[in-house]
């Protein structure tokens, strides 16, 4: 009787074989299911689809701003003037908050210099214009400062209405509960007046 | 379900041939049979109250969803579509919105009551743990919820308690890019919520259910906190003494729900939920419903770093640890005695922290500035002192007042000379 047992059996036998195989098959499977259960729920191929925009600056005049929809988001293109590119400029960095760039076209430890700021994909600074993504870094809401008539904040840029940030005229926190500056998104200019963003 | 001993007695063919095979009959007798405490208050009746709740939220929801569409571009309008087109849409529509707040209203003072009579503490931790699960899982649904309609305050507030979960380090932007389905709140984010606003409810109907399994193992908690000592003495049954008396209380609960819904359905929304969500513009004051505004100011109360936790962090660090501290204040609370009825300095600070929650509430829908911010710091930092060090100290040190010996005792013995009657009784015995 004892040596039939199979529970008595060191070898391997036919229970083993089942209790290993459905464990194993249960385990990968289960974790082989996790994966596409989670990932249906990231950015779909339609909404990747739309992820480059073309925009005709040719109306736009000397210290007006635009606001253009990208990926969801609104996007500021501001043609800054003299004035406001010399005040962006004179900020020593030591004076800012964040003084990291956040700037997609470059690598992400660049310094926030009004240069960096304003640079494009290829490398080249244009200090007129200036894109930024018009979504306050502390909590996702739309700062004010694009339309004329709207409240720029204490330094002529942008202001928050949500808790309060103020961004200067390079789109950089200055003041308030936001931890970075605006960001600014990978942009080209594909002729003098097209710009393409993303 | 429990401990007690079945006295349920088939007495037709029908019922005993049905009892071997599937004993319901038997389940809902030994249910409506449990022994209660018989000197349960009527802030024992918020219980039932929040099942009707659910039950009106769930029947309210299924209807309101044969008629919505989770589309961004015809949400709103189905939505009004719903109140203009569809018959008694509006008187749905009102209910469930009116229903939620009502909802939380009653867990509320559920989950103070909880509180005062130390409801919480051994052997009842699984049922309070269970039931702040179910907190937790409401503030979910009504969040969700709240973003269906598709105007300004859902769009915005979508996107700020989205963005909450960025200032996770690491792993926060790939997080908010898996819950938003896409680059902002849109779309994919408003199909899902519609998916999961309409799951959840069955999952807190789940974890009801363990609450009550929980709280039918340890027997209720009553208004002394004393054990029952004496079945016999110190219970009756369930039904009908306290059907009936929850069923008393569910009517007038009702009349106030009804109150809001026919005379001033609007009253506890925000009028810029009736403008379309338009992602350019932000509204001027972004605030949550009323329910969360407590929470919203302990979020914006940190408005300082600390050290490599920069505000945003800090702000939703301290937003979800007023809510996970509830689920160790069992092990926080080192008194014995349960009830606040005998703890008479404990009783001040509760008060107190009543006061300290209402005042956040009223805080969190003011302006995020001046001397409101700094209030806001002050009852944070005693919500967290009340859990975190007034209760683990105070266990320690105060006198309670004399208990009565039983609950037979308590509802027996004239209220005035409770106090000296039972002093004298200690020693004496």
């Amino acid at each position: 009787m004892t040596t039939s047992d199979p529970t008595q059996n060191s070898d391997p036998n036919r229970r083993d074989f089942i209790h290993i195989f459905s464990i194993a098959a249960t385990a990968v499977g289960s974790a082989a299911v996790v994966w596409p259960l989670v990932h249906q729920m990231n950015p779909d191929a339609s909404v990747l689809a739309l992820s480059t925009k073309e925009v005709d600056l040719s109306a736009v005049e000397v210290g007006q701003a635009i606001k253009v929809f990208w990926q969801g988001k609104p996007v500021f293109i501001r043609k800054r003037t003299p004035a406001e590119i010399e005040a962006a400029e004179a900020t020593p960095l030591s004076a800012l908050v964040d003084d990291n760039a956040r700037n997609a076209n470059l690598q992400s430890g660049a310094e926030a210099s009004d240069n960096a700021r304003t640079t494009s994909a290829d490398g080249k600074a244009t200090p007129e214009w200036l894109v930024l993504v018009g979504v306050c870094t502390h909590l996702g809401c739309i700062p004010l400062g694009t339309s004329s008539g709207e409240n720029k904040g204490d330094y002529g840029g942008w202001f928050c209405p949500c808790h309060g940030s103020h961004y200067d005229t390079a789109g950089r926190i200055r003041k308030g509960p936001a931890p970075e500056n605006l960001a600014v998104p990978p942009f080209e200019f594909v002729s003098d007046t097209v710009v393409r963003i993303g | 379900m429990s401990g007690h001993p079945s006295t349920y007695n088939p007495s037709t063919g029908l019922e005993k041939w049905l009892d071997k095979r599937l004993p319901i009959i038997r389940f809902g007798a030994d249910f409506m049979d449990f022994p209660t405490p018989k000197n349960l208050n009527y802030w024992w009746t918020f219980g039932g109250i929040l099942t009707v709740c659910l039950v009106l939220q769930i029947i309210t929801g299924v209807v309101l969803g044969m008629h919505y569409t989770p589309h961004v571009d015809y949400a709103f309008a189905s939505v009004e579509h719903i109140m203009r087109d569809v018959n008694y849409g509006w008187l749905m529509r009102y209910l469930h919105s009116n229903g939620a707040s009502m909802f939380f209203l009653a867990v509320y003072i559920h989950m103070f009551r909880g509180l005062y009579y130390g409801s919480y503490k051994a052997p009842r931790e699984m049922s309070w743990i269970l039931g702040v699960i179910i907190f937790l899982l409401m503030m979910a649904t009504a969040f969700m919820g709240y973003v269906l309609p598709w105007g300004q305050m859902s769009y915005w507030g979508a996107t700020v308690i989205t963005n909450l979960f960025s200032a996770i380090p690491f792993v926060g932007e790939s997080i908010r890019t898996l819950l938003w389905g896409g680059f902002s709140v849109d779309n994919p984010t408003l199909n899902r919520f519609f998916s999961l606003h309409y799951l959840l409810p069955f999952a807190i109907f789940g974890v009801v259910a363990l609450h009550i399994w929980a709280f039918h193992t340890s027997g209720n908690n009553n208004p002394t906190g004393v054990d029952v000592k004496d079945v016999k003495k110190d219970t009756l049954p369930f039904h009908p003494y306290f059907t009936v008396k929850d069923g008393f209380a569910i009517v007038l609960f009702f009349i106030l729900l009804a109150a809001f819904v026919f005379y001033n359905p609007n009253a506890l929304g925000h009028a810029d939920n009736y403008i379309e969500a338009n992602p350019l513009v932000t509204p001027a004051s972004i605030v949550p419903e009323w329910y969360f505004l407590p929470f919203y100011a302990i979020l914006r109360a940190i408005t300082f770093d600390l050290g490599p936790i920069t505000a945003k962090l800090g702000g939703v660090i301290a937003m979800f640890g007023s809510i996970m501290v509830l689920f160790v204040l069992p092990w926080l609370d080192t008194s014995k005695v349960r009830s606040m009825r005998y703890r008479p300095v404990a009783r001040l600070w509760f008060v107190l922290f009543v006061v300290a929650c209402l005042a956040l509430g009223w805080l969190g829908g003011k302006p995020a500035e001046g001397i409101y911010v700094m209030w806001a710091q002050i009852f944070t930092a005693y919500y967290f002192a009340f859990f975190l060090i007034i209760l683990p100290l105070l266990g320690l040190m105060e006198t309670p007042k004399p208990m009565p010996r039983s609950i037979a005792e308590a509802v027996t013995k004239p209220k005035p000379s409770e106090a000296t009657t039972a002093s004298n009784a200690v020693p004496a015995e």
